[in-house]
């Protein structure tokens, strides 16, 4: 390829302004880092000393532990209650018909575009006179909703790449409808399965709008009391448990893209 | 029919009872709750128009409506403009350098838009990095203000939406075949026509896909302006929010909300083939 004085120019123009748009992107992810070690009372960066106070204060606020414990309750059993209707009607959208399977495939993923502001508004205004706002059940309902688009998505596009003779084998060679789901479907989109699985769980556990329309005086997630802090108490304790936050749910989409990509290649 | 049954298919009415617990979570969890509270838009307290009629006659909700729609304008224009780049880069860097790219895109699509937008509180604040830096370098005697306003929502929307720009636009160029380019730089193209004539039309899949994500998410997005905005930059969904919680006008916030709804959900509807949502978290 040619290259003039003006291509090498550009080129270099062109490298560091793609430098400066990544450091604007990742910046803010960063940043917390080095504010949640700071020993000063309030947010100062770059910090002048050094300590682990506000990860002490995260740990021994009773408010933030069961924040904390709430949140990743919540998160569990949405993971459980999403995948398992998630597979289920992939199952029945993929190897099966009912009357309103199109109508059922293109619902189950309009709350990707709902706004959730509208959404938390219209469950809060549903839940509240069945008193449901701020319990267990609410929350995962109302998360569950939320999470099992991507169930779908996953678990379809397993579902997808399952070579059918494989299921058509099992069943000239006797084995029930049942049994074929039960040993050979399942176990072969089982990485699909994962893969919803963990988006489910972080779906619920970083889910913000939905969770502070409808905590509690008592339960409250963890997106929750990072909200109100926020507002009101502006302290690096936040940087602290953004950390942990942040950490958290890296970690677990580094593994849920391990997995997804799995399901692709599969 | 026929040939699902030779495929392992499940019976009609296996199909039906495996399906019904997603059918009744949505319809339970999801159309009800909507259509309820959306009907107290014409309903509360008679059969009436007069929310709607309130909304669209007042000056003051029609500026809001319309800074929101331009608010989410000027984010898409910014991240397509900033995210183009970078979609050029990942789809054609190889090694540790894609490798770099790759996490920068990645993980604050990960972090959580709350952790992200606490972030921006710290940046743009009184006392915050950018105003510190600039008053040591001597640019300025006294600190901007920056949080609170639109400004501030827009630098900060960007950044959070800019993942969904840049994912579709660097795998639509990536299905460009190599040959395209190198063969309009053989017949004498430059640069920047193989760019305008070969590239960039390629890549409009992509672009429209981004485009519409960043669009829709931006039109009904709460978190962002909600810390970031404050009462003068106020949202549809900031509006909708204080009329149900502060206000507890319900019947105005619904009606509010059906026109959020309608923007967003016909947006979606009209250009689903063009929507690409596999496999990404909107946290909006």
């Amino acid at each position: 390829m040619r290259s003039s004085a003006g291509t090498r120019a550009f080129r270099l123009v062109f490298a560091i302004c793609c430098a400066l748009i990544l450091v604007y992107m990742i910046l803010p992810t960063l940043l917390v880092f080095p504010i949640s070690v700071g020993g000063d009372s309030y947010i100062r960066f770059p910090p002048r000393n050094l300590s682990l106070q506000w990860y002490r204060a995260y740990f021994e606020d009773p408010e933030w532990r069961s924040a904390t414990f709430f949140s990743l309750k919540i998160a569990a059993l949405t993971a459980i209650s999403s995948t398992v209707i998630g597979t289920a009607a992939s199952l029945a959208m993929a190897r099966g018909d009912f009357p309103g399977r199109r109508l059922l495939a293109g619902l189950v993923l309009a709350p990707l575009v709902t706004p959730h502001v509208v959404l938390a508004l219209a469950l809060y205004f549903h839940f509240a006179p069945l008193g449901l706002v701020g319990t267990t059940f609410g929350f995962v309902v109302a998360h569950s909703v939320l999470a099992v688009p991507y169930v779908v998505l996953m678990t379809s596009a397993a579902l997808a790449g399952v070579d059918p003779s494989l299921e058509m084998a099992a069943l000239n060679l006797g084995a029930s409808r049942w049994r074929v789901v039960r040993e050979v479907t399942l176990p072969l989109i089982a990485p699909g399965i994962a893969a919803g699985a963990l988006f489910a769980f972080l779906t619920s556990f970083d889910e913000t709008v939905i969770s502070f329309f409808i905590s509690g005086v008592d339960h409250k997630t963890i997106t929750r009391k990072i909200f109100e802090d926020v507002d009101f108490n502006l302290t690096p304790v936040i940087a602290a448990v953004s950390v942990v936050f942040v950490v958290v749910t890296i970690a677990l989409m580094v593994v849920a893209n391990m997995v997804s990509r799995g399901v692709k290649r599969a | 029919m026929s040939e699902r049954h030779i495929r392992g298919g499940l019976s009609k009415t296996t199909a039906a009872l495996i399906a019904l617990p997603l059918a009744l979570l949505m319809l339970v969890a999801f159309v009800w709750p909507l259509v309820g509270f959306v009907s107290t838009s014409v309903l509360d307290p008679a059969p009436t128009l007069a929310h709607y009629e309130k909304l669209f006659t007042s000056a003051l909700y029609m500026r809001v409506l319309a800074s929101t729609v331009v608010t989410a304008f000027v984010v898409t224009v910014a991240a397509l403009v900033l995210g183009y780049p970078i979609a050029i880069l990942m789809s054609r860097l190889r090694g540790p350098a894609a490798w770099i790219v790759t996490t920068c895109v990645l993980v604050p699509l990960w972090t959580p838009v709350l952790v992200r937008t606490y972030a921006w509180i710290i940046i743009l604040q009184r006392q915050g990095i950018v105003n510190d830096a600039l008053i040591s370098l001597g640019m300025i005697g006294r600190p901007l203000t920056m949080l609170y306003t639109t400004g501030a929502v827009v630098v900060a929307m960007t950044q959070v939406l800019m993942p969904f720009m840049i994912l579709p636009i660097q795998s639509s160029l990536r299905s460009i075949p190599k040959e395209l380019p190198q063969a309009a730089h053989g017949l004498g193209a430059s640069h920047f026509r193989v760019f305008a004539n070969v590239t960039w039309p390629l890549s409009l899949p992509g672009v429209m896909a981004g485009c519409l994500m960043v669009f829709i998410i931006a039109l009904g997005f709460y978190i962002t302006p909600a810390i970031l905005g404050g009462p003068r930059a106020q949202t549809i969904s900031t509006l909708i929010s204080q009329q149900a919680f502060e206000l507890l006008n319900w019947p105005f916030a619904s009606a509010i909300s059906v026109v959020l709804l309608v923007l967003t959900l016909g947006i979606a509807a009209v250009f689903r083939r063009m929507l690409r949502v596999e496999g990404m978290s909107l946290h909006a």
